[in-house]
């Protein structure tokens, strides 16, 4: 095997923190590489190094044995190294030809771009129509989206960041048989994960990256999903554990539960119907952008709906907004950490009282009991291990992880009967997210019914007693968890969308 | 090359420091301004900021101006300054202040000669409802049929303008004053007059309501709940949905607070400093409010701060306009330098600078 690019030294620092330090490895032609690493391990900073998106401090790189320093991302393009984001950056008010132009810098007539995409998406078993509008795409055909751009470059190098956290299991099982036909055809692929399974089916080598450095590689076939997380997180891993609790009486009974969508591309509820027991936690599955943040907010009362849709032990609560929610021990913890679960400029203690002013009590007629809201910011950080310098730091100084867990600690120490968190470990590394599952499990022993909206499906195995799905604004009938197989739960998150014609031209 | 950083948190440091660094700045180019005019730059900078306050002939007269100026300033921002939080924008103050001159002024003038001690209670009360009742109208297009507020309280200054004019020269016009536009000077009826409380001072009544809100805004925005939400509406709308902020309710709040404020000051003014309705009666306060809201960074105190600033340049503008000959234009400029210097040193307080090249490996 041949170099395709080869990575000395590389460093990058921050103020106050090294990202990646002397980094070094290759990728060779046809290979599928995989960048493995907890969250904030380094990974997005070494690939946007590689993509010209920031500059590295020191070290070098090699592309095609000629020396490499893409200056923007253009020039990484023009050397051939194309790159797949997380998030996408599609307008939903245009359609996949014209998307797939905006990106381009010199973009050929509409009528042979349409062409191209056409043939592209079928060689590539992508299938994907160019006059499609994106608002309507799901997620998965929206990843197709920025797949055929990239593809549409010839590049020689596919960097894709988290490519599966959007999409169904047979989704993946498609992206995979794509990603295996174009390294077949001499394209290497850097594959960014921490998801071990999808690394030990797809890749033929993994780096790992810990803190800013290359700790080890290795042949992920031969290693078990074991031994590579502790590979990634360096301490062995202890899993969430539960004393079996048999499930009480009804808490929350959701029935009927419809809620027309705020916006022309969001996704509407329709006819939900599920309930909670006491001491249970649901799993809510379902690709990103089937009407995750509206149940939330139908649950948490952002959105009111029918009063008899949402009850509480009988009494009907669906019409009451969040502050009523709260007083009646119904809270919830939103997906977006900043800017919804908390304020990014306000300081922790502010942040306490942005939820728990009613249940802590810690306003008096009005006027606000400072001391009392800095003793329950206090508390949280305690209790839920937030490293922080302390309660008057501002919520956007916090790293994703330690803001998590003051999100889902604020909630849980103000005992609630009903607790709904949507992706409670998203972008949390693997410690900070064992610790908030044991919370929640720990939670639902003390008695809570408890909803966890998640897209990560190995979660919400381990911790949720029934499962169900959310797929385009419906929930399936839950399930219990166990026994359930991926195929299963493939189906209830919609299958493959639109994927039934899909073929890999072999 | 200077590039910017994110500081993780403001700089408490810089937040205190750069008002000063912006003034020094402002002293520095304002100065080479005057000296390119022909005139002394060390001149001028002490005529607009020292003379006003110490010059022994002028401040006798200067000195007392500077609350009559400020108190309105103030008044009107601090009441602007909630809502500006909240991402509420009144920028129909300047109708607001007139609104509520004429309420206020109406009182007085319909029960004209009745001379009790409850008449100007009454004024201050038809004050506020005037400016009040003004901001309710934005307030009620925007919750009802989400109007946008700026263009509608804006345009409301407009027509407030008209209602002044028709005012002065039919329903409130002065049956003794011989055909002249303007109403009966409020001054001239002691039940009605908002005087000058300590002599040589410029303290009225509208000074002392200036600093009760400057003081009841900063409990209001750092003790209690209603002004956490402000904030919090202001700084992450989102969550304060979340939190179970009613949002409707926020705005009929931040728009009436200001209205019924900007209707005091107009109250205030119509009855002490300007003595009487007239076409020409308002100057201006409504709009410049806004610049020291925002220079005073929507916090009470650095709004009294600017409030008094703002009235030093004015009246120190004049001075020099008077003394030294520098043309009007000049002095505009000079204000529009501190207000550029005092938002661009503002970057400090969220931002690093580095200078140095960016490294390429």
């Amino acid at each position: 095997m041949t170099a395709l690019l080869t990575v000395e030294g590389l460093t990058k620092a921050y103020p106050g923190v090294v990202a990646n330090d002397r980094v070094s490895f290759d990728i060779a032609e046809g290979e599928v590489h995989a960048l493995l690493g907890e969250n904030g391990a380094g990974k997005s900073t070494l690939v946007k190094m590689i993509y010209g998106l920031v500059q590295p401090d020191a070290g070098q790189m090699t592309l095609r044995g000629t020396a490499y320093a893409p200056s923007e991302p253009s020039a990484a393009r023009a050397a051939g190294v194309a790159m797949v984001f997380q998030h996408f950056s599609l307008f939903d008010a245009l359609n996949v030809a014209e998307n797939i132009a905006l990106g381009m810098e010199h973009p050929p007539p509409m009528r042979r771009l349409a062409a191209r995409i056409r043939e592209v998406s079928e060689t590539y078993g992508l299938p994907l129509k160019p006059g499609r509008l994106v608002g309507d795409l799901s997620a998965g055909e929206r990843q197709r989206v920025e797949i055929i751009r990239c593809l549409l470059q010839d590049p020689k190098l596919l960097i894709m960041d988290e490519p599966t956290s959007v999409l169904t299991p047979q989704e993946v099982g498609i992206l995979f048989a794509t990603l295996r036909k174009l390294a077949a055809e001499g394209t290497a692929i850097l594959y960014i994960s921490h998801k071990l399974e999808e690394i030990r089916t797809l890749c033929d080598r993994a780096t790992i990256l810990r803190r800013g450095r290359v700790v080890d590689s290795c042949n992920p076939r031969e290693k078990s999903a074991a031994e590579l997380a502790e590979m990634m997180v360096g301490a062995k891993l202890t899993a969430p554990s539960r004393a079996g609790v048999s499930p009480g009486e009804v808490v929350l009974e959701v029935s009927e539960l419809s809620l027309p969508s705020a916006n022309p591309f969001g996704t509407s509820l329709r006819d939900i119907s599920f309930s909670v027991r006491a001491g249970e936690i649901l799993g809510v599955g379902g690709v990103a952008g089937n009407g995750q943040d509206e149940l939330l907010a139908a649950l948490s009362g952002e959105a009111p709906v029918a009063p008899g849709a949402v009850r509480l032990k009988g009494q009907p609560i669906g019409s009451l907004g969040p502050s009523p929610r709260r007083r009646i021990a119904v809270l919830a913890a939103p997906e977006e950490r900043l800017g919804h679960a908390a304020a990014p400029d306000m300081s922790l203690t502010e942040n306490a009282l942005l939820t728990a002013a009613i249940r802590e009590g810690l306003a008096a007629r009005g006027f606000l009991k400072w001391p009392a809201a800095k003793a329950f910011a206090e508390k949280v950080i305690e209790a839920f291990d937030v490293r922080t310098p302390g309660p008057g730091n501002a919520a956007r100084s916090l790293s994703g992880g330690n803001l998590q867990k003051f999100v889902i600690g604020r909630e849980v120490l103000q005992r609630p009967e009903v607790l709904v968190v949507n992706q409670p470990t998203w972008g949390v590394d693997a410690s900070a997210a064992a610790s908030i599952r044991q919370a929640l499990l720990d939670l639902a022993e003390s008695g809570t019914a408890v909803i966890v909206i998640s897209q990560d499906l190995d979660e919400l195995m381990e911790i949720s007693d029934r499962f169900a799905a959310l797929n385009e604004g419906r929930l399936s009938s839950p399930r219990p968890a166990k026994g359930l197989t991926l195929e299963e739960i493939g189906l209830m998150m919609g299958g493959a969308h639109d994927m039934e014609v899909a073929h890999v031209a072999e | 090359m200077i590039r910017l950083e994110k500081r993780p948190q403001p700089s408490r440091a810089w937040t205190v420091a750069a008002p000063l660094l912006a003034v020094a700045l402002t002293m520095v180019a304002g100065g080479l301004m005057f000296a390119l005019l022909g005139k002394n730059p060390v001149d001028a900078i002490r005529t607009i900021f020292w003379d006003p306050l110490f010059n022994q002939q002028f401040a006798s007269y200067s000195r007392p101006q500077l609350l009559v100026k400020a108190g309105p300033l103030i008044l009107i921002a601090i009441g602007l300054s909630l809502g500006f939080r909240a991402g509420i924008w009144n920028i129909g103050a300047e109708g607001q202040y007139i609104m509520g001159a004429l309420a206020g002024a109406g009182v007085a003038l319909a029960l004209y000669p009745l001379d009790t001690w409850i008449l100007f209670p009454l004024m201050v009360l038809a004050g506020a409802l005037g400016g009040w009742a003004w901001a309710m109208i934005p307030a009620l297009l925007k919750t009802r049929f989400r109007t946008n507020e700026i263009l509608v309280s804006l345009l409301l200054v407009y027509v407030a303008q008209q209602v002044l004019a028709s005012m002065s020269l039919g329903l409130m016009r002065n049956p003794e004053g011989g055909g002249f536009p303007g109403s009966r000077n409020l001054q001239q009826y002691p039940a009605a007059a908002n005087p000058e409380l300590f002599e040589g001072t410029g303290m009225h009544w509208g000074v002392v309501a200036a600093f009760i809100a400057v003081i009841a805004a900063y409990v209001l925005l750092n003790r209690h709940m209603l002004g956490f939400q402000i904030r919090l509406t202001g700084q992450s709308p989102r969550a304060a949905r979340f939190a179970g902020v009613d949002t409707n309710a926020l705005v009929l709040f931040c728009l009436g607070t200001s209205g019924a404020l900007a209707g005091l000051a107009g109250l205030f003014e119509v009855s002490g400093p300007a003595g009487q309705v007239n076409i020409d009666f308002n100057v201006g306060y409504g709009f410049t409010a806004i610049i020291v809201a925002f220079l005073g960074r929507l916090h009470p105190v650095g709004i009294l701060l600017a409030g008094l600033l703002m009235a030093l340049t004015y009246i120190g503008g004049e001075l020099a306009q008077f003394m030294l000959g520098i043309p009007a234009a000049a002095i505009q400029a000079f204000q529009g330098m501190l207000l550029f210097f005092l938002l661009g040193v503002d970057v400090l307080s969220n931002y690093n600078i580095r200078l140095g090249r960016r490294e390429i490996a």
